[in-house]
């Protein structure tokens, strides 16, 4: 009885055309793919008002004391005086420029943008299982976001305890904080819906012969991040909520006894563990590392397959991998936390757990790599973006391990080798590979290719200038550089010898801004005067989202779609053509 | 635009999609509950001393309201066992003792909440206090929301079962997984919080 | 999953005995609670009364004992997570902060 349904419920679903006005089409959309843009347009938005903001740290740390110019003098005077930056404002800037970046840039873009608009195409569904859900996830997302930004105009000016938001400093610091943690709750929620959503997705929706082996990979890259999003980010809610408790109702989860701020011992009932905070803080932030930079292995994998025009190396073993990856991403994250006095036994199990956690990012790595082995490769933008990754966040990986072993940790934590680290595996690693991701799937979505001199100079000027910032940072780091210096490290014997990288950084800084004009003006250049595609396949591409009309219709699919083979089967001997779509049966055997 | 499965299970995976949802969702509630239970432990034990629940708190107006969840969670099931046997009239009945007994239950609490508040015992004055108001706050929350879902279901939103009746039954179904995890939630914090 | 009326009635009696039987186990908790045992045993009797009470709602309330294997991953991924959050007093105590 329950297939008869079934077959019902698809045709159902293919079926259903209806008009709708302007809002419900464009505003309050029920469509992934509207929401997917939505999300896309918001968080790079976002994306470029946080690196607006380290600009102008970069500004104080190339020229400490010097009034910025022109800019300077909007700041206001409760923040840069005659145009010259004060510690606190600074400080403010740091935390949100983290929180921006992670929370309401990267993430949303990498799952909220591309998770929304591609993962159902390449399942072969009509849409998100619960549209309605989804809608509110971009709506409770972008409250969270402007909440997020409304702290500036607090009284003392938006958070400023970094984005860790470590207790006591964070309990005790001015009312942003607040608005900090009122609008991460929102962003927690937010994630919380589309988490579910994703996954009930994928396990639902998938159409017919779509076995999980025959997934695209990005996909299974969504659902392990669905997954981490859905079990760390609650954790981090009930931090949250404990440390609002803490900060409105007085209470002292993350306050000890007899904590003296200003001299003045608080006056608070004590007895709790500033540690708690930290332990609860990374137990969601290490699964977001991965939630950074798995759905951009997926959009490489994507771009990789297609342009080297053969399979996959190692589909199987990507695929365990990353799940193996996510699995392990829960018990790694006391590596961040070696400085608090952790003891040999514990220090020893998460350097432990740190090193095996390498192991499955090597394997992915290594398999993109073996797979432009012998490869005829078509050069384009995505596809320098994607080849650019490899390295760029191999550099990220591997100048990871020293900070993941307690000797070496011990001299490097809190320097700018870390930011060095973290920035060279999510800025040239995911926000190249997101990049790509938009130069690849603009055609589905308007049916223009983007324009290849822009892009590529925005490619080249974009790796050089990251190298640019971010190179240098990994020297200042080894020097013992403090990554929380308002001035730079003018102040400190050790840093002089390095000090000169910091004008370099902050003009490469700036010139990486210039760069992103040109995908600025490719972006919405192109939606008019871009190359018409011929055909709804323009990449000759494999996997479903290419089996759709252009742009896709609301329910996506013109016919029921089935799949009779893997995502990445290019270049099949005897085949005359050298991609074999999914979706397309093997010729019928007489 | 239809939407596969969400009335009838998909054959692979024996699920309509409403129901791995809820159950994902209650896993990440897991979590939520889970590392507030943490903490509390972590405290106790780092605690000199820590309070003995019942030389504070109200332990029978607790034990009232532990039969009064446990009831709401059978009136629950009994009314999507109404709909099973297509007893209308039985489900509203249910589903209206259900949400009469979240009321019931909220204002227990609140004569709770009000009697430490007039003694002047508040979260502030120990850490055994901060968690106990946190873990039931957070919990008579999560109470108010499958009232506001319930209350729904029993109003404007049964007008489904004369139109989709195996959809509503479903979504019965689902909202009741959700207060029976709060009715769970609670079976363990009344002694965690009270009884030790 | 369609299940004939007879079998909901059957049902039916399986949750009224279940009610009873948490009815009968929270009477137990708040009784053992009146002994005044000291802490190590008290914990151990309460945590193993909390723990039947929530199998049997999770078992037949939200009917997880006959639920699909979907669910059950699901859970037990989650379980092991849940496992890892609650170890956190356990690495402060190796590491002898108390």
């Amino acid at each position: 009885m329950a297939h008869v349904a079934v077959t019902h419920d698809v045709h159902e679903a293919i079926h259903h055309t209806e008009e709708l006005s302007f809002w419900r089409k464009y505003v309050f959309s029920l469509d992934h793919k509207v929401i997917g843009l939505q999300y896309l347009i918001t968080s790079l938005v976002f994306l470029f008002f946080g690196f607006t903001l380290m600009m102008l740290m970069r500004w104080q740390l190339a020229y400490p004391g010097q009034p910025i110019p022109i800019i300077g003098k909007w700041l206001g005077e409760m923040n840069a005086p005659g145009g010259i930056m004060l510690p606190e404002f600074y400080n403010q800037l740091g935390a949100m420029h983290g929180t921006i970046m992670v929370f309401l840039g990267v993430v949303p873009l990498a799952v909220g943008a591309f998770g929304n608009y591609i993962v159902p195409l390449q399942i072969g569904a009509p849409d998100m299982a619960f549209p309605k859900l989804n809608m509110a996830s971009y709506w409770t997302y972008l409250v969270g976001g402007i909440t997020m930004l409304s702290s500036f105009f607090m009284p003392g000016g938006a958070a400023n305890s970094g984005w860790t938001s470590y207790a006591p400093l964070s309990v005790v610091a001015t009312t942003g904080q607040t608005v900090w943690l009122i609008a991460m709750v929102f962003l927690i929620t937010s994630s919380l819906l589309g988490s579910v959503n994703f996954i009930v997705t994928i396990v639902q929706l998938r159409t017919k012969g779509m076995t999980f082996m025959r997934m695209p990979f990005f996909v299974w890259a969504q659902l392990v991040t669905s997954f981490l999003l859905l079990l760390a980010f609650p954790p981090l809610e009930a931090a949250a909520v404990m440390q609002l408790m803490d900060r409105l109702a007085g209470t002292s989860f993350f306050m000890p006894s007899g904590l003296v701020v200003a001299g003045q011992i608080l006056d608070v009932s004590g007895g709790g563990s500033p540690l708690l905070w930290q332990h609860l803080f990374w137990f969601l932030a290490h699964p977001e590392v991965y939630v950074l930079i798995l759905p951009a292995m997926g959009i490489i994998a994507e771009i990789l397959a297609n342009n080297t025009r053969k399979p996959l190396w190692g589909y199987k073993s990507l695929v365990y991998a990353a799940v193996f990856l996510g699995f392990m991403s829960f018990i790694v994250w006391a590596h961040h936390m070696f400085l608090t006095g952790m003891g040999t036994v514990i220090s020893a199990f998460f350097q432990t757990t740190t090193m095996i956690i390498s192991i499955p990012s090597v394997i992915i790595l290594t398999a993109f790599f073996i797979s432009l082995w012998g490869a005829s490769i078509r050069i384009n933008t995505q596809m320098l973006f994607a080849l650019s990754f490899l390295p760029m966040f191999g550099i990220g990986g591997l100048t990871g391990l020293p900070l993941g072993l307690a000797p070496t940790d011990i001299h490097l934590h809190d320097t700018y080798y870390v930011i060095g680290h973290f920035h060279y595996v999510v800025a040239p690693g995911t926000i190249f590979a997101l990049f790509a991701g938009v130069y690849h799937w603009y055609p589905k979505v308007t049916g223009r290719k983007m324009s290849e001199t822009l892009g590529k100079i925005h490619f080249w000027g974009s790796l050089v200038c990251m190298n640019g910032i971010f190179m240098p940072m990994f020297i200042q780091g080894l020097a013992g550089v403090s990554r929380r210096l308002y001035d730079g490290g003018q102040q400190y014997a050790h840093a002089q010898g390095v000090l000169q990288w910091n004008e370099f950084m902050s003009i490469a800084a700036w010139l990486l801004a210039l760069f992103q004009l040109p995908f600025i003006i490719n972006f919405f250049l192109s939606l008019k005067t871009g190359k018409k595609v011929e055909s709804d396949n323009p990449w000759e591409a494999t996997t479903l989202e290419w089996a759709t009309p252009t742009p896709p219709p609301h329910g996506n699919f013109a016919r029921p779609v089935e799949v009779y083979r893997g995502p990445y089967e290019y270049s099949v001997p005897n085949h005359p053509t050298d991609f074999t779509p999914q979706h397309v049966p093997d010729p019928v055997k007489a | 635009m239809h939407i596969p499965y969400t009335i009838h299970a998909r054959p692979d995976t024996g699920l309509f999609n409403a129901k791995l949802g809820v159950w994902l969702f209650l896993a990440s509630e897991v979590m939520l509950f889970g590392a507030l239970f943490s903490s509390y432990v972590l405290l106790r034990i780092g605690a000199p001393s820590w309070p003995h629940g019942f030389e504070i708190l109200n332990i029978p107006l607790a034990t009232l309201n532990t039969v009064v969840l446990i009831t709401s969670s059978i009136t629950m099931v009994m009314a999507w066992a109404s709909l099973k046997i297509h007893d209308f009239a039985r489900y509203k009945r249910y589903i209206g003792a259900t949400v009469g007994l979240g009321f019931v239950f909220l204002i227990i609490k609140a004569f709770e909440y009000g009697a430490k508040f007039s003694a002047g015992i508040y979260p502030s004055e120990s850490t055994f206090l901060a968690i106990y108001f946190t873990l039931t706050g957070l919990h008579g929350l999560h109470v108010v929301g499958g009232m506001i879902v319930n209350g729904y279901f029993w109003g404007p939103g049964s007008r489904m079962w004369h139109t989709e009746p195996e959809r509503f039954t479903n979504r019965i179904e689902v909202a009741g997984l959700y207060w029976h995890f709060v009715d769970l939630v609670w079976i363990f914090l009344f002694p965690v919080l009270y009884l030790l | 999953m369609s299940r004939s009326p007879e079998e909901i009635k059957k049902h039916v009696r399986v949750y009224v005995n279940v009610f009873v039987a948490l009815m009968g186990l929270t009477v137990i908790t708040v009784a053992i609670s009146y002994l005044h045992l000291s802490v190590v045993p008290a914990v151990i009797l309460a945590l193993i009364v909390a723990t039947i009470k929530g199998s049997l709602v999770a078992s037949y309330f939200m009917h997880l004992i006959n639920e699909k294997k979907m669910i059950f991953a699901t859970l037990i991924l989650t379980g092991i997570f849940f496992a890892a959050l609650m170890s956190l007093p356990l690495i402060f105590h190796i590491d002898k902060f108390y």
